[in-house]
């Protein structure tokens, strides 16, 4: 196959734009400076298509794709900001909000935070869903991290993360539906599991589910971008 | 096995053993209707006795070869005449655990046919000639599903039967597998043959054991005949099946959750494409049907695709099974001809509702189906036509409801199947389906407003379009529904705090009257 035939042109949101075959529409979007929300998508790990944020419409089809999974074709038309899109963004975040025990005036992560930013940026100005408050437990075993399952979206980001790079799968789900956690090892506390005390869940964590005890209270801004340099590095030896 | 029929045999059995006639007592799969069993017929002058009991035995040894015992007898003409029987026609005639049983009635036909007569281009060809579509819910067309696996590159090629049945109040799977194991086994290799596959798994839930072990002992029979393994039929086919069992996860009948738990992963979806067509389990092609797909391919296979295409309606070909549930005179299993009328199989065949309530609805399709109204009694069953009216034809689940079922706390139970059943992989659907629940608890619980409806009816739209798989897509089914055709039952809990079929329980609010406020 030739150079010329693995580019593909598309249109997102009106722009017409080139991009290499089996790109995401995700990928192609960020190239462009097309800004499209997502959660559980993080530069360098594998992609799950589970926040459901990064939905964007495809012309002459009803149904929703994930852009962050979704592989582009030519002439594909996509609209990534409709009201459609922006009423169920909203939602969907108004669940987070709810679900669990967000209360950002006391979290290590307020400025910081994934969730908080995107709530922001995309308006979100009150939750009229009932709150669940519910009961749920903070495992600060380990000697330099904090898990706070308060603050956790379930994104798996550091699922993937101990798995996928650092190669050492302590992190896993227990449970099924609401009551999903992450766990450590089979259900273990983080500090006596087999953890490497590696920090790359720390800084791949969107909220303030997972902390560095030394930031306790003070600014605790995450650095998850030497993901795809690792990678990189990786694949080049 | 269920209503005391082990214990009837064993007398049967004994009461033949002591008799001078010439008897043969002979267990079967299920014939149908559950709510007039243990049954028990005689043949050839077929007499059909219902809730026989073990006393029963002798008298109806004596009675042979001269006139039927009369307070035995029942009258299921309605019940019976009315349905076509493709997927169950050994329902009723074959000892599952007897491979003979199943080829004396044609069985395994097909496959030798298939084998030695045609094209594995020939059989996706008949198969889409006879526009069977996809039993397991999902109406996808099955010649096209086969006709993709075929096409797609690699050596190894997976066929899977998804047996994971999870639907409450639905058993047309599991009747099949503990009825007719090797109709399934014979669909399976024939649709191996199809699509190039050499090795294929039955996922079947754990809550099946006699499914299991009667899978397992036709597998068994199957090999020992030269019908699974190397070489089939003397030819160069090699196939073979294995069983995995499910650990009790609705999800799990999702396809690519179900390849996930067969691999031994964590049962979760994933988005698609790729489809398991093209990368399915450990990442290669894979065919996944149904059940009751894989139960229609041999008689298909047999008397052509046309003969299936000829019943049924325009878009939905052949017969589909239901379990008919709920208030319903006759409960079990029926297999009708698509394009039927709800009201033909309700009143008719199901005998319609007893205890002189009057109908209300009937939810089809699951705990994620959408309870259809007295009204629209009348709409034939087709994929298409169950999907306009906000329910889906699903694997086959029909619950009927009369006057004495609150339809909010109907959609509350159902939805509430779906919170404790969400993987809780996407947020739309584990978040989602846990505020479903707690707006409608709040109110079948008379403490619900309108804005709670509205926002119900917003969080709906959202769940429906938003969720990863199936599970979450159609979790809101039942909600919308019942809003949508019981409006009026949400307003009376919701304003004049009242339950009109008096099930939830309402405290009576405190009466403000006009002179307290004066």
């Amino acid at each position: 196959m030739s150079e010329s035939m693995g580019v593909k042109t598309l249109i997102i949101d009106g722009q017409e734009l080139s991009a290499r075959a089996g790109q995401t529409i995700l990928e192609v979007a960020r190239e462009n400076e097309i800004n499209i929300p997502t959660l559980c998508h993080l530069e360098g790990l594998s992609n799950v298509g589970a926040c459901r944020l990064c939905l964007v419409e495809i012309k002459g089809s009803n149904k929703l794709l994930p852009a962050c999974v979704a592989n582009i074709h030519e002439g594909m038309e996509v609209v990534t900001n409709s009201e459609r899109l922006k009423k169920h963004r909203l939602v969907i975040l108004e669940l987070l909000f709810a679900e669990r025990n967000h209360i950002c005036a006391v979290c290590v992560s307020n400025g910081h935070c994934e969730l908080q930013a995107l709530a922001q940026e995309l308006g979100l100005t009150h939750i009229s869903l009932p709150y669940r408050n519910p009961a749920l437990t903070v495992d600060a075993s380990h000697e330099r991290f904090t898990a706070d399952h308060n603050r956790c979206i379930l994104c798996m980001r550091c699922v993937r993360a101990c798995a996928e790079i650092e190669g050492a799968h302590i992190w896993d789900v227990m449970g099924r539906g609401i009551d999903s956690i992450v766990i450590t090892d089979l259900h273990d506390d983080w500090g006596s599991s087999a953890c490497t005390r590696c920090g790359k869940c720390v800084q791949c964590c969107p909220t303030g589910a997972l902390f560095d005890k030394s930031k306790i209270g003070s600014d605790h801004p995450k650095y998850p971008d030497f993901l795809p340099y690792l990678n990189l590095m990786r694949e080049a030896r | 096995m269920s209503q005391g029929a082990d214990r009837l045999r064993e007398a049967l059995e004994k009461a033949a053993g002591a008799s001078d006639k010439n008897v043969l007592v002979r267990r079967t799969g299920c014939m149908g209707p559950c709510s007039s069993g243990p049954l028990v017929r005689v043949d050839p002058e077929e007499h059909l006795y219902h809730h026989v009991k073990a006393d029963n035995a002798d008298a109806i040894v004596a009675s042979l070869g001269g006139p039927p015992v009369p307070e035995l007898q029942c009258d299921l003409n309605d019940h019976f005449d009315r349905q076509v029987r493709v997927v169950l026609e050994n329902a009723g005639y074959i000892d599952p655990e007897k491979i003979d049983d199943y080829i004396g009635r044609d069985g395994y036909k097909a496959l030798l046919t298939a084998l030695t007569e045609m094209t594995p281009n020939g059989v996706i060809h008949r198969i889409t000639e006879s526009g069977l579509r996809g039993r397991g819910g999902g109406g996808y067309p099955t010649g096209l599903k086969w006709g993709t696996v075929a096409k797609a590159s690699g050596e190894l090629k997976y066929v899977v039967c998804n047996g994971d049945e999870g639907d409450p109040g639905a058993f047309m799977d599991r009747s099949v597998m503990e009825g007719d194991p090797h109709r399934v086994i014979e669909g399976m290799a024939i649709a191996a043959y199809a699509v190039g596959a050499s090795k294929g798994f039955i996922y079947v839930r754990a809550e099946y054991p006699v499914a299991v072990s009667r899978l397992t002992t036709a597998i068994r029979e199957a090999r020992r005949r030269g019908l699974l393994g190397n070489g089939i039929c003397n030819t160069p086919f090699n196939f073979d099946v294995e069983i995995r069992l499910g650990a009790g996860a609705f999800v799990c009948g999702e396809e690519t959750a179900l390849l996930a738990s067969v691999e031994g992963r964590r049962g979760t979806p994933r988005t698609r494409p790729p489809y398991p067509a093209v990368s399915g389990l450990f990442g290669k092609p894979t065919l996944l049907n149904n059940v009751e797909t894989y139960a229609n391919i041999a008689p298909i296979v047999r008397n052509g695709g046309k003969w299936f295409a000829n019943m049924g309606s325009e878009r939905s070909k052949g017969t589909k099974v239901f379990a008919l549930t709920g208030k319903i005179a006759n409960t079990g299993l029926v297999e009708v001809p698509m394009g039927i009328k709800l009201r033909e199989i309700i009143e008719v065949i199901g005998g319609g509702v007893p205890g002189g309530h009057t109908f209300k609805a009937v939810q089809t399709g699951g705990p994620s189906g959408g309870c259809i109204p007295a009204e629209m009694l009348d709409l034939g069953v087709s994929y298409d036509a169950l999907m306009a009216v906000g329910s889906i034809m699903g694997s086959g689940g029909m619950i009927v409801m009369d006057d004495t079922s609150c339809m909010v706390n109907v959609a509350k139970f159902f939805v509430e199947f779906c919170m404790t059943e969400s993987c809780g992989k996407c947020i739309p659907c584990r978040a989602g389906t846990a505020q479903m629940f707690t707006l409608l608890t709040r109110i079948c619980d008379g403490k619900g407003t309108m804005d709670d409806l509205d926002l119900l009816i917003s969080l709906c739209e959202t769940i429906k379009e938003t969720s990863l798989c199936g599970l979450g897509m159609t979790a809101p089914n039942p909600v919308l529904s019942t809003i949508k055709y019981f409006r009026n039952e949400y307003i009376e809990h919701i304003v004049h705090k009242r339950c009109p079929a008096g099930v939830c329980n309402i405290e009576a609010p405190v009466a403000v009257s006009a002179e307290v406020l004066a």
